[in-house]
């Protein structure tokens, strides 16, 4: 069986640091895996989307609507965008914070209203975060992405020492505290 | 060792295990971090190039030297590196030389969805195709044994879904490999008519031996499982398995230049129904429908985007996913210049000019999009000066003064020179502005020639743009700081009305680099109307909220363009 994480997100989030933290902890774990990121004009603000699958064996590098067992949003709208590749009875963890894109900005479009109510009465399994409230208590807005992992980490089942120990031994030493931080804010939840 | 490896990383791996010396690229996505990576090896040399040519011919010319070679590119840098590849397949190599492309199925990063693998065929070059990481590693080394072996540059051909996938590598050593001594060999090294008649013998010879290689080395293998036949390589063959798991047969390929025959017959004589799964163009079924192999493909399939294992699974089996939807629309989520990007500034001095602006390949091609919409075309890298000396030739001297190119300073050493040079050679009267922010963007921050600093960071010699435009005919050069809008709207004008050629260097860095300068966040002040004016710079830190701007402090790096853009002056400083 194969487990299959989606990471929604805006360019400039943080979504590769969080697959990459999933990977090592999966990767430690024996599994086989596979994460698929986005790199080049996409990053720029941008709708992005990381896949991370793991299992016995993984052929696939991407998910496909209905085939994920989780879906970790970073931003509201994003969990609207990205609810159908979710399969029916997954989880759908959404940060609360919200992002304006540019066609809001600019006036051509309206920013939905309600999204977490809209989404809790198509009858997914939400569960919401303040994740940017989380992370700047503690210590840096910046770790949200770290935050919403801790969450996610939560519904994986895996020990806590091995999620800390990837983030040791990935993020810059000079942020291993906050993200630390971070994390435990999002698993103690 | 085993770990968790980027596709591009591990083939950077695997140039180094094969003891790779010299590499020289170009930055393109998805091809970028083959040489990054490759960068952080000591015992390598490597260096970007100003172009993919350049690259192409350095490894050509390392290769002949008796050095492991390797240059990378996405695919439509293969197209700029064409000319020395398709005679490089004539001459061959001393040392192995491999040859990295990237293809962008989907255009996560690209403008255009090319096969590389039609170069492939055209140059006569053998092309490996890995589905993994691990083969990533493996088929980087594979590709230098078959390089030395059969005397022929090798490409190795990615994709978004490798380059940018991580997967488990088992790591090895270095090995070194021989420095190959230099022989001068004028027959096959100099290519002219009497010594390339000879050498395309040779090619056709070594094209032959090579389908004997696709047919027996196992390169090519197949996996036994149920009646439906598929051939597939890389993601294709795992998108195909992840869908068809056991009811399937597979002729999984790893060279997919040249093609093997009997094996895919073989293959085909053992299922029921045999279909290829290739993503972008028929090269496989054109292969097996040549051969008098029957197939389905691409009735089944689209010429167009990626695959998936949904698609081959709706196209196979008829089988779709059940899945929830938003109960309403929602607006997309395009990408957006950086808040405090310098090339806001200069398209918004562009908007109070209204002129045609021709554009080019970087980040400031996003200023196509609406609120700027400052963008007329969009070509290939380069094509914003030659193609605006066309448009300006075609309409006449009138309208030289009502438009402009605009090329980024990395995209300007790639191949904007030529056409600076046609421009003043020909008394061109174009205008041509370069958006130097000292760093190549759009793949990540990559040093170039023009910005003083090697692959490694460390200081060398920059190009000076100045004096480049001025020593190939431009008299009119002018600098000016997009930040101030105002001056730089105001040196464009200038510029457009001289009878001749001009270029303005739009100079400021790249707001996300360590250099750029980041201010206060600025505020909206009280006298704030409403009047939505600032939203034109299309700025992701500015928005409006119950009639009055709003500025995201999280976000905003103070670079007050919206400050300019305001009409009533209630943008400013915090005081």
């Amino acid at each position: 069986m194969t487990y299959n994480i989606l990471i929604a997100g805006v360019g400039g989030q943080g979504t590769l640091l969080a697959s990459k933290l999933m990977g090592v902890v999966f990767m430690n774990k024996g599994y086989d895996l596979k994460v698929s990121e986005v790199h080049g004009m996409s990053q720029r603000g941008g709708s992005v989307v990381t896949y991370v699958r793991f299992g016995d064996k993984v052929a696939s590098t991407v998910i496909e609507k209905g085939e994920a067992d989780m879906v970790l949003s970073f931003e509201l709208l994003e969990s609207a965008r990205w609810l159908p590749y979710l399969k029916k009875d997954g989880v759908l963890i959404s940060n609360t914070q919200k992002i304006n894109p540019m066609p809001v900005i600019a006036g051509q479009a309206q920013y939905p209203e309600d999204i977490a109510e809209k989404l809790r009465a198509t009858g997914v399994r939400l569960h919401t975060v303040d994740a940017l409230s989380l992370a700047e208590k503690a210590g840096s807005a910046k770790s949200v992405n770290v935050v919403l992992l801790g969450v996610a980490a939560k519904y994986l089942g895996m020990e806590r020492e091995a999620w800390e120990n990837a983030i040791r031994s990935t993020v810059p030493p000079k942020t291993v505290e906050i993200n630390l931080a971070a994390f435990n804010a999002g698993y103690t939840l | 060792m085993k770990e968790l490896m980027l596709g591009n990383q591990a083939v950077a791996r695997g140039l180094y295990e094969s003891g790779v010396r010299v590499v020289s690229s170009y930055p393109g996505t998805p091809s970028t971090e083959i040489t990054e990576y490759i960068s952080k090896y000591p015992d390598v040399y490597s260096e970007w190039a100003p172009n993919e040519k350049v690259a192409c011919e350095v490894a050509f010319g390392a290769a002949l030297g008796g050095a492991r070679s390797f240059c990378g590119m996405k695919h439509v840098g293969l197209n700029v590196a064409a000319d020395p590849v398709y005679t490089a397949s004539y001459i061959g190599v001393n040392a192995g030389m491999v040859i990295g492309v990237a293809d962008d199925p989907g255009m996560h990063s690209s403008q255009n969805e090319q096969d590389s693998r039609h170069h492939a065929i055209a140059s006569k070059v053998p092309m490996l195709e890995p589905c993994d990481s691990a083969e990533c590693k493996e088929y980087a080394m594979l590709a230098y044994e078959i390089s030395e072996k059969y005397d022929t540059p090798v490409m190795l051909r990615l994709s978004t879904r490798i380059s940018h996938s991580r997967s488990p590598v088992e790591t090895g050593e270095r090995v070194a490999a021989p420095e190959k001594p230099y022989v001068k060999n004028v027959g096959k090294n100099v290519m002219m008519p009497a010594m390339a008649k000879a050498r395309h013998v040779f090619v056709e010879q070594r094209t032959a031996q090579l389908r004997e290689y696709a047919e027996t080395s196992g390169i090519n293998r197949i996996i036994k499982g149920g009646k439906i036949g598929i051939i597939a390589a890389g993601t294709t063959f795992n998108y195909a398995y992840e869908a068809l798991g056991d009811k399937a047969s597979y002729l999984k390929l790893g060279m997919v230049n040249p093609l093997p025959v009997e094996l895919i017959k073989q293959f085909a004589a053992g299922v029921e129904r045999l279909i290829v799964c290739e993503e972008l163009d028929d090269i496989i079924e054109t292969h097996c429908l040549k051969h008098g192999i029957k197939c389905e493909g691409k009735a089944l399939f689209s010429f167009c985007g990626e695959y998936s294992q949904s698609i081959i699974r709706k196209a196979v089996l008829d089988e779709e996913n059940e899945y929830r939807t938003f109960p309403e629309q929602f607006p997309a989520r395009p990408p957006v210049l950086c808040p405090g990007c310098p090339h806001r500034g200069l398209f918004y001095a562009l908007k109070g000019l209204d002129v045609y602006v021709s554009g080019d390949i970087g980040c400031y091609t996003l200023a196509a999009q609406k609120p700027l919409d400052s963008l007329d075309s969009c070509l290939c890298m380069g094509g914003s000066v030659s193609g605006l000396h066309g448009f300006n030739t075609a309409r006449g001297a009138e309208q030289a003064k009502r438009s402009v190119a605009v090329i980024g300073d990395s995209t300007f050493i790639h191949s904007g020179i030529t056409g600076i040079i046609d421009i003043a050679y020909n008394k061109g009267l174009s205008t041509v502005i370069v958006l130097d922010n000292s760093i190549t963007g759009m793949t990540g921050h990559q040093n170039n020639p023009a910005n003083g600093f090697t692959i490694h960071g460390d200081p060398t010699v920059a190009v000076d743009l100045e004096a480049l435009a001025r020593a190939v005919g431009f008299s009119s050069v002018r600098v000016t700081d997009p930040y101030d809008v105002e001056t730089t709207r105001k040196v464009i004008a200038e510029e457009l009305q001289k009878e001749e050629p001009s270029l303005v260097i739009a100079r400021r860095p790249c707001a996300l680099l360590k250099t750029a300068v980041r201010k206060k966040p600025l505020v909206i002040k009280e006298n704030c109307v409403g009047c939505r004016s600032c939203l034109k710079v299309g700025c992701p830190a500015i928005s409006v909220e119950n009639k009055r701007a709003v500025i995201d402090k999280n976000q905003c790096i103070g670079c007050g363009i919206c400050a300019f853009a305001c009409r009533v002056g209630a943008i400013g400083e915090d005081e």
